[in-house]
């Protein structure tokens, strides 16, 4: 009895990539018996087509947005702004785009202007000491505005083939967006875990104090992580632009910043700061997606989409607390013992 | 002057113990007061004044012994239970809410309603009352945050006598006042004290406790030193009873001071340094091989030093020359590569990573100096944390256990290992001693001496005496953040200490 309650202990415990992976296994499992068709893939034109490619293809936002949040929310802060920063991205590169200015040019303009905007932010947290919700907060509300400027307050369509492949394409036979997702995923954990970085990083978000005093460029980091969220965002929003083959200013990312930090926290790591965990952020996106396209299937009404949704997170989030775990098996505990 | 001896006294705590993760915090601890007294209550950092008042006002739960009210055993479970049974504590941060009002905030948790709304009018007249009663005028519609902090100070007192205190702890309530507003605030206290309170006054301001104190209690690790009569109590006994042990029962301690005198070259060169609300100008020479210590009361500008020094609160004035080339140090990261290493007295908020591993937390300091990108292979990491936990004797299960789950003095010599994996010229070590085992401090205190040997320099600061005299060739005595007097060689005894940091001029 105590050796199974022991056994049960451990597997209740599991590392911080347990439960999210719980999470996505149940609902594959739950798609998988209800919504009829949802394992099969099928081969059209030499590209792969099914309801978890689309899972995937569809998540590639939310999982780029992620992988820049996760750092943010490591260094003990968070990223409100990168709704707005997919929408200032796609409207300059459709607006260069329309302009007849090469495709690469066009690309790089608009990453480099996400990175401005991270950068304002950046400075806005390491250097003016303004906290993280408030300072991003500023461009979350102004970033749309400046998108629409370039806009003109219009939706910009375009049809450039190699923009349009950026979001539509397939590589490999699946959606070029995944590759896009799995090369800035590789990088981003190159840069962290084969440098230093990550570890300055985590010291930083876990007591920052102590981190300078170590001699960590705190203020270095905390400023280059905004950058960096800032960079991934405007990946986003080139794949978001390409996906419906236009700028649309007021609605493109719109509440994704949200699900983005969902993602970073289902996946383990800790809004307070600290340790993060890359892999588990994308298995928290998906996560995030799977329930949506679920939500889809099962033909719920997207009014009222939400409720169910937020159910599974609030599942996931309490498992991924030790204390929550703890009163559990307390009441098991007793249960057993009656 | 204390009122007529009843037959029990207000409060009577005897043989109280409380450990923290197997640290002794208070041992066998007694204290007496009686109405109509003001107590202090004296002894440096970690001598157990605040856990002492944590187990009575039911923050801690006392391991053992006993806490009498008016010879009522009692045991108060938390601190509204406490201020029911009449123990009521004002702390050092006044703890109220400065955007609500004056009357709020005395009425705060006890606000009188009816039908289960407020009522205004009954609130502001006994918050009127309760600053009348203390003597203080003060518009209780006014918000808090738009008075002094003397008058927030008094707001707080109003607010723990609006319960019916018997008992009124005050915690440090001074050290944020000017020497008008001391005055108000002593008025008040002997007020009070002619009411019948009996009064418990934590500080470490000596002229303040002589001046309104009747007793005194003093702590030293948290053992019970003495109670004294304080106008029986010389200063330079009171400190004494602070620091170390009597000097009748002293015994001569080894010294290793007496070889130090040879002519060694200078490793930090420091004239005339300050900065402005921290420190006052010092002038400090650190000779290669040499231990030199800073010993002082608290507050005399020991860490602020220290942080000067290393870059956190870098000096405005004079001028600092390291192995002899003028230098400038404005932060931590310029301080270690001129191979400065620095261990804060606090070791929570400004040394251990908390959730990071032991292994991590050791080779932070070291791979901070190489830079992002010349990270250590995972395989030099584990030998370098696996060196020190063998060398410092480091108790952890693994080079990966979260460093928080470590004792104190396991943390503080990690710690250390992480300053000396940067092997520094010059390292300053910061109470390294402070609220870790006997066994811990002597193996802190034998790893310095083998440091200096290898011709390491150490600034090491103490509140320790014995410590200092045991561990330093040099001591710099600060008191009122200046430097007031050095001892080199044989002059280095305790009495001597505690005799410059006595001594007015």
């Amino acid at each position: 009895m105590t050796d199974s309650l022991g056994k049960v202990r451990s597997w209740f415990s599991g590392g911080s990539l347990f439960w999210p992976a719980v999470g996505l296994g149940l609902l594959f499992i739950f798609n998988a018996i209800f919504a009829s068709g949802f394992l099969n893939i099928e081969v059209r034109d030499g590209h792969l087509y099914g309801a978890m490619i689309d899972i995937v293809h569809q998540g590639a936002k939310v999982m780029l947005l992620a992988i820049g949040m996760t750092l943010v929310i490591g260094s003990g802060g968070v990223d409100l702004s990168v709704g707005s920063i997919m929408a200032i991205a796609g409207a300059v590169a459709a607006a260069m785009v329309q302009a007849n200015i090469g495709l690469p040019a066009a690309l790089l303009a608009a990453l480099g202007i996400a990175c401005v905007a991270g950068l304002c932010n950046g400075l806005l947290v390491s250097v003016a000491g303004i906290q993280p919700i408030i300072a991003t907060l500023i461009l979350m509300v102004a970033g749309r505005g400046v998108a629409m400027l370039i806009t003109n307050g219009q939706i910009l369509t375009f049809e450039n083939p190699g923009f349009v492949f950026l979001g539509n394409g397939h590589f490999l036979g699946l959606p070029f967006t995944l590759t896009v997702v799995l090369v800035t995923l590789a990088l981003t954990l190159l840069l962290t875990r084969k440098t230093a970085i990550g570890l300055f990083l985590e010291s930083l978000g876990d007591n920052e104090r102590a981190a300078r005093y170590s001699g960590v460029p705190t203020r270095l980091i905390k400023t280059l992580v905004y950058v960096f969220s800032g960079l991934c965002a405007g990946i986003a929003g080139l794949i978001a632009a390409s996906n419906i083959k236009a700028a649309d200013s007021s609605r493109v990312g719109e509440m994704l910043e949200l699900d983005a930090i969902f993602a970073v926290v289902v996946g383990g790591t800790a809004l307070t700061g600290g340790r993060f965990t890359l892999l588990g952020s994308i298995l928290g996106a998906l996560l995030i997606q799977t329930l949506t396209t679920t939500m889809y299937n099962l033909g719920v009404p997207p009014s009222v989409a939400p409720v169910p949704k937020a159910i599974v997170i609030l599942a996931v989030c309490l498992m991924q607390s030790s204390k929550f775990r703890e009163h559990l098996l307390a009441l098991a505990g007793r249960k057993a013992t009656a | 002057m204390p009122a007529p001896q009843s037959p029990e006294p207000l409060l009577r705590i005897e043989g109280l113990s409380k450990s923290f993760r197997g640290v002794k915090a208070l041992s066998e601890v007694q204290l007496t007061v009686r109405a109509g007294e003001i107590h202090a209550l004296m002894g440096e950092n970690g001598a157990g004044k605040s856990t002492l008042i944590k187990a009575l006002t039911g923050v801690h739960a006392p391991d053992a012994g006993e806490i009498r009210l008016l010879g009522r055993q009692v045991r108060p479970e938390s601190p509204r239970d406490a201020e029911n049974l009449g123990i009521s504590t004002v702390y050092q941060e006044v703890n109220l809410v400065p955007t609500m009002s004056v009357a709020d905030n005395i009425c705060l948790g006890r606000q009188p309603t009816r039908f289960g709304f407020l009522r205004k009018r009954a609130l502001r007249d006994r918050a009127a009352k309760a600053l009348s009663r203390i003597g203080v005028q003060l518009d209780v519609s006014r918000s808090l945050g738009s008075c002094s902090m003397a008058e927030q100070q008094l707001v707080a007192i109003a607010r723990a006598l609006d319960v019916q205190a018997k008992l009124l702890i005050l915690d440090e309530p001074t050290s944020s006042l000017d020497e008008r507003e001391v005055e108000t605030l002593f008025n008040v206290m002997r007020q009070l004290r002619a009411e019948g309170l009996g009064l418990i006054f934590v500080t470490h301001f000596l002229d303040q406790v002589y001046a309104i104190s009747d007793r005194i209690t003093v702590l030293r690790n948290g053992t019970f030193v003495g109670e004294y009569v304080a106008t029986e109590l010389p200063r330079l006994k009171l400190i004494n009873a602070m620091l170390g042990r009597e000097f009748a029962e002293m015994e001569k301690l080894e010294h290793t001071a007496a070889e130090a005198e040879v002519k060694r070259e200078v490793v930090l060169e420091a004239r005339g340094i300050s900065k402005a609300g921290v420190m006052g100008e010092i002038d400090l020479d650190i000779h290669k091989g040499e231990v030199l210590g800073l010993a002082g009361l608290l507050g005399s500008g020991r860490s602020e030093t220290a942080k000067m020094l290393f870059g956190i609160h870098p000096s405005e004035t004079g001028h600092l020359k390291i192995n002899g080339a003028e230098a400038s140090i404005r932060s931590p990261r310029v301080a270690m590569r001129h191979k400065f290493g620095f261990c804060s007295e606090d070791r929570k908020t400004e040394g251990v990573i908390p959730h990071l591993s032991v292994r991590e937390n050791i080779i932070l300091a070291m791979q901070a100096s190489r830079g992002p990108l010349r990270q250590l292979s995972a395989k030099e990491q584990q030998t370098i944390a696996e060196h020190y936990i063998r060398a410092l004797n480091i108790k952890t299960a693994s080079t990966e256990t979260p460093i928080m789950n470590l004792s104190g003095g396991n943390q503080q010599k990690a710690l250390l290992a992480r300053w000396l994996a940067t092997q520094p010229k010059l390292i300053i070590l910061d109470e390294p001693t402070r609220g870790i085992d006997v066994g811990a401090k002597a193996e802190i205190e034998k790893l310095i001496h083998s440091l200096r040997a290898d011709g390491m320099s150490v600034l090491f600061i103490s509140s320790d005496v014995e410590e200092i005299v045991r561990t330093c060739q040099r001591v710099a005595v600060l008191r009122d953040r200046k430097k007031v007097g050095e001892l080199r060689g044989s002059e280095i005894q305790p009495e001597n200490i505690v005799h410059v940091i006595a001594h007015h001029d």
